[in-house]
Order: structure tokens, then sequence, then C-alpha cells
């Protein structure tokens, strides 16, 4: 026995052995294409996690993908207006599965300082959220906590998580059609 | 630069052409204000323009004020405007009843009016008559108040976290 990506797996001479879920999902945990959704400061401190310094592409994330068609997970870091509501739901939509979503910040958690006639409380109103990340802006570090959180859920979650019933009544529960096919 | 105009001169302009239209008229900051009867906002800011000794031809703002103690006056319109030639500048004010807010459009005399016109009613509920295209601006388009208005809370009425136990309100 061994573990090599945190997957089990029995060394032989010549083999090794272990369940295809597994290596799927380690396979998935790091190669996860973020979609920055970002609207202000917290955008700026997730710049900061993609920069030199802090250096997102040592998890497989160096690919941002700005188009919602190839991206695994969505990042909001940012203010969310009521009005720009249904063009994040619209980009949520078009992402296909598997898919995860990264809340970055007060702001997207809950509406943050903005608790205004104009400010979304809180992105989870209108998608399902997998992990929050709190900090007004939260440091990088908090940045990577999260990602590693969402690379935890990757690696121990089923890998038909779309089909369960669970997952089909949280999309129902904000309407949002199932694109799992 | 010295100004060409003065408010004295100015003032006594528009009364002289205007006469009780113009119902009173005020320096604060030196800065000419005058309140004016509605019907006559948009010929006033149209003779101004045209005038060649005023030639007060740049529209610097529009916008709305909520008075809800003002009865029968709770909706204030407000115009800044400037002579670019003659560097001076006045201010227009008129006051609309919260029933029938209504009042005429400048888009014809400033097309720069357009987009404040749009943003005042988008927030107050003033309808410029005459505008091309009154329709919200900033807010979200299913909105079914005007959030400027004082009888409307700042803050998202669907916060259930709020506690007022919590809060001390």
């Amino acid at each position: 026995m061994g573990k090599i990506n945190d997957v089990d797996v029995i060394n032989g001479e010549g083999f090794q052995l272990s369940t295809l879920d597994k290596v799927i999902a380690s396979a998935r945990a790091n190669s996860v294409w973020p979609l920055p959704f970002a609207t202000s400061c917290c955008g700026i401190e997730y710049m900061a996690s993609m920069g030199s310094n802090y250096d997102l592409a040592r998890f497989g994330m160096e690919r941002m993908s700005f188009s919602p068609r190839q991206a695994d997970l969505l990042i909001v870091a940012g203010t969310i207006s009521k009005k720009l509501g249904p063009v994040l739901k619209q980009v949520y939509e078009q992402m296909s599965e598997p898919k995860w979503v990264l809340s970055v910040g007060a702001c997207a958690c809950s509406g943050g300082i903005f608790d205004t006639y104009s400010v979304l409380q809180g992105i989870d109103r209108i998608i399902p959220v997998d992990v929050y990340v709190p900090g007004c802006p939260p440091r990088p570090e908090q940045i990577i906590d999260g990602i590693m959180n969402i690379h935890k859920l990757v690696k121990t979650e089923s890998l038909r998580r779309r089909y369960s019933d669970e997952y089909k009544h949280l999309l129902e529960s904000y309407n949002i059609e199932s694109n799992a096919e | 630069m010295q100004s060409n105009l003065n408010n004295e001169m100015v003032l006594e302009l528009l009364q002289k052409r205007f006469g009780d239209v113009i119902i009173s008229a005020t320096t604060p900051y030196d800065l000419l204000t005058i309140e004016v009867v509605s019907m006559s906002c948009y010929d006033i800011i149209a003779w101004i323009k045209d005038e060649p000794t005023l030639a007060i031809a740049y529209l610097t703002n529009l916008g709305g004020v909520h008075y809800p103690q003002n009865e029968g006056r709770e909706l204030a319109v407000v115009y800044h405007l400037h002579s670019l030639t003659n560097n001076f500048r006045i201010r227009i004010k008129t006051f609309l009843s919260i029933e029938n807010p209504t009042i005429a459009s400048i888009v014809a005399i400033h097309a720069s009016a357009n987009w404040m016109e749009r943003e005042t009613f988008d927030f107050y509920g003033i309808q410029f008559k005459g505008h091309p295209n009154l329709v919200r601006i900033l807010n979200e388009d299913s909105m079914d108040y005007f959030p400027m208005r004082k009888e409307f809370h700042l803050e998202d009425e669907t916060r259930e976290d709020k506690d007022d136990r919590f809060f001390g309100r």
C-alpha cells in the first residue's frame, strides 16, 4: 500500500493498483480550470493569488478559463449587484458538469457592507455555492485555503454527483435546469 | 478667468424676460439659484442657451430631490447649467407634486440630458415628457419602485439575519 497524490495505491512489480474513481477524482482535483468572475477588490486579491508570489498554477490551475464552457470552478470574487445577478446565473448555467463554485469575500458570500437595495445579498441566492471564503477582502492565503477545500470536495465527492437526487433537488430549488446528460 | 456676467445682471435679464415665472432667487455660495414654475422650465433653459449675451449652453448636471414634508411639492428637479464662453454658472430648481411628477424633457435642448433624465426617472419616478427612451438606466428593469424616495428603506428588504434584537434598533 502506498499513496500517490492522496490516492491509495497498491504497488507491485511492474504494476500499480487503485480504483478508477479515485484516480479520476485525483486527476480532476489537480487540473481544476477556474473561471474568475471578479468584480472588485476581491478580484485584485485573486489576481495576486494567480501571480508568482502565491502561484495557483502549482495546483494545476494556470489555465484561466474565460469561457464558462470549458471551466470547472466558478470563482466569484466581489460585489454582485442585483442587475448583474442574471448574468452570473447565465455564466453558471453555461458551465458543463462537473462544476463547483467558490464564493470569495464578504460581498459574494452575504452582500458584505453593501446592505442596500441594489446589491445581491449573497450569490447563494441565485446559484449554489460549494465553498465560502470570508474576508474583506480575503488574503491570497485564504483564497488558496478555499481552493484546497474545493480540491477536497472534488476528491471525495461521487464522480456522478450530478445524477444524485440531492444534486438535482438542489438545482431545482435554484430553478436551474440540469445540463448533466 | 473673470466672468463677463454677474448674478444681478443675469437675474435682471431673466426677470425682464420671464417675470412672475421666476418664483424666487437666492445666491448660496455665490451661485445664482432660481426657483421657477415647472411649466416654464423648458422655455427658460432654451432661452438662456440661445440668448447671445448669456450663452449658458452647457448642462453640468440634472438630478432630483425628494422632500416628503413639502406637501404638494415633494419632488424637486434641479438643473445645473454653465456658460463656457462667459464662465458663469446657474442653478434652476423646480418643484413637482408626487401625485403627478411630470415635466417637459430638455433632451431637445441638451442631448446630454438624455441619460440624466433616465437616471432621475429611475430613482425618483419623475416623468420627463418628450424623452425619447424613458426607461431605467442603473437599476434592474424588474424593480417596481423608485429607491431614492424617502419612504423606501436603503437596506435590502429581503435580509432575514438582521434581527433588531442584535442591532439595537
